[in-house]
């Protein structure tokens, strides 16, 4: 019988499977549709330190299997999310994320001593939302600006921390490096891909902000090669992401070195898409005689005889 | 719990103007449907289009489902294509549909498309209620509205059927006591502009949407309360709500 829980960092995952920030709320909408403690995990909506309404004009725009969005970081603010949806989202049995966005360093840290007083189980940084003007993703190009982040960061947070990685940064795995040696415990990666989109008939940008974050099938395949590479060049915890609609593609990011797996846009065209996930992940486990994911976790260039 | 998508078989998927199609769907929903309610549709396989379609509920019979949709792009052409004894994927019903209220006298007012949640609106209206139905030329669906109505305004832009402008043209809110509409933004926003502290108004707003559940926060627009899902909130919303 196949064993699908995972434990990294002290904390133990039920299954592989994470909902990813940004596509999952706080998990109430989610909740109407199914029994929310099946999950590995949950990431919560990007959280910043003060309240924000988010990105005025079109947030999103459909692209060939995938889609692009420019929310912005729509959230309650830290204290609200503290108050309102922490107890809610540590009463549904899984382990829970806190993903903390945008704004000065400063933001960033005052943010993470409000969670560090909290139940939540982890923080997930982020250094890569595309959609706002200061911070985020602003953090996750250059190394070194990466680096001051994740070490002021590092230094005051008292839960295990992963920095969730922008695929728009110069170089991925100098960037993962980077990340890791100013004490990142884990990483996630990647986050959506900086696209634009042009209204014909008004000539112009479809987006206010004209750049939009990029998600969905359409990224998978770039996402799963960052992914490979990464983990090949560090040793902590890797959660992977992009596009992923099946277990099937939850098996690839595994075998390309990840630990857990989020799944994100794909929440979007079906509210129980993570469900379907992890059956089809103890489905495909049982029927490989796969007892534990640590089996095919980086599997790639041991030998085998079998396909 | 609430069941998630599920496939529904069509009955009829008919072109009842250019561009403009009446599909009909085989189900039994236990539970109201609410008038102004949308359902997320999707009518192909694999992950392009990536999206479901929101559409709103057109009307509600006991074995059928009913929606009215214009094609714009590639899931409506998709979705127009599918035949008899097809499957759609439907996910719903979603969203808080119209305050409905008794003992009103009442004005619906329509533009284009927007008529797609009024027949089963005014099926659902114990009250009496005129009619302000605008199209930019064909007109669909009137023969639907026309006996389910006190007074039926029509107005066509090129004059092709009723009056030649605006529906609303003939509209006057000292004659009502509650205002519902559904139509292109320009049009409600006309509408807000002339009901204006005289008679309350419903609007049913459109926006692009992913996840058609709340949890995108794609689909948002402004209003005096703060931002809202349309998909939550609305789509409906309250006219003093509202800013267009």
């Amino acid at each position: 019988m196949a064993n699908m829980s995972v434990n990294i960092l002290g904390t133990s995952f039920k299954n592989p499977v994470i909902t990813a920030s940004g596509t999952f709320g706080f998990g109430r909408e989610h909740a109407d549709f199914f029994d929310l403690s099946r999950l590995g995990g949950i990431s919560s909506k990007g959280l910043t330190l003060h309240k924000k309404d988010g990105n005025t004009g079109i947030r999103l725009h459909e692209t060939a299997s995938g889609l692009l969005n420019s929310i912005g970081l729509q959230n309650p603010g830290v204290d609200a999310f503290i108050e309102d949806e922490l107890p809610f989202m540590k009463d549904q049995g899984t382990v829970i994320l806190a993903n903390v966005g945008g704004g000065t360093l400063d933001d960033y840290l005052k943010a993470i001593e409000k969670l560090n007083h909290t139940n939540v189980d982890m923080i997930e940084l982020n250094i890569s939302c595309p959609n706002v003007s200061s911070g985020g993703m602003a953090f996750g190009i250059r190394c070194l600006d990466a680096e001051k982040i994740v070490k002021e960061v590092k230094a005051i947070c008292t839960k295990p921390l992963i920095v969730k990685l922008s695929p728009n940064a110069e170089n991925i795995v100098q960037m993962a490096e980077s990340c890791v040696k100013s004490g990142a415990d884990a990483l996630s990666l990647v986050n959506t891909f900086s696209g634009m989109a042009i209204d014909i008939l008004k000539r112009k940008p479809v987006f206010n902000n004209t750049i939009a974050g990029l998600s969905g099938p359409c990224i998978k395949p770039i996402a799963l090669r960052m992914v490979h590479e990464v983990s090949k060049s560090v040793t902590v915890p890797i959660i992977g992401m992009g596009g992923i609609m099946d277990y099937r593609d939850a098996i690839e990011f595994i075998m390309a070195g990840s630990d857990l797996i989020q799944i994100g846009s794909g929440n979007f065209i079906n509210p129980t898409l993570s469900l379907d996930v992890i059956d089809g992940i103890e489905m495909f486990m049982n029927e490989q005689g796969i007892k534990q994911l640590d089996e095919i976790k980086g599997c790639l260039g041991k030998e085998s005889f079998f396909n | 719990m609430r069941e998630g998508f599920k496939s529904l078989k069509i009955k009829s998927n008919l072109e009842i103007s250019t561009g403009i199609f009446e599909i009909k769907l085989q189900a039994k929903y236990e539970k109201d449907i609410k008038p102004g309610q949308f359902f997320m549709i999707r009518g192909w396989e694999a992950t392009d289009p990536f999206l479901p379609r929101p559409l709103s509920i057109a009307d509600v019979e006991d074995n059928y489902l009913t929606f009215l949709y214009e094609v714009k792009g590639q899931g409506t052409h998709l979705i127009s294509k599918l035949q008899v004894g097809d499957t759609l994927e439907v996910l719903g019903p979603l969203g808080n549909g119209f305050t409905l209220e008794t003992d009103k006298k009442i004005a619906l007012i329509s533009g284009g498309i927007g008529i797609a949640p009024m027949f089963y609106l005014l099926k659902n209206l114990d009250a009496p209620v005129d009619f302000y139905a605008g199209f930019r030329s064909a007109v669909y669906w009137m023969d639907k509205i026309e006996s389910q109505v006190t007074n039926l305004y029509l107005a066509t832009e090129d004059g092709s059927a009723g009056h030649k402008g605006f529906s609303i043209d003939q509209f006057n809110p000292r004659d009502y006591d509650l205002v519902l509409t559904c139509g292109p933004v320009p049009m409600m926003k006309r509408v807000l502009e002339i009901c204006e502290g005289i008679v309350p108004v419903q609007v049913s707003m459109e926006s692009r949407m992913a996840c058609g559940i709340g949890a995108c926060l794609g689909c948002t627009i402004e209003t005096a309360d703060g931002i809202k899902r349309v998909c939550k909130e609305g789509p409906v919303f309250k006219g003093k709500e509202v800013l267009l």
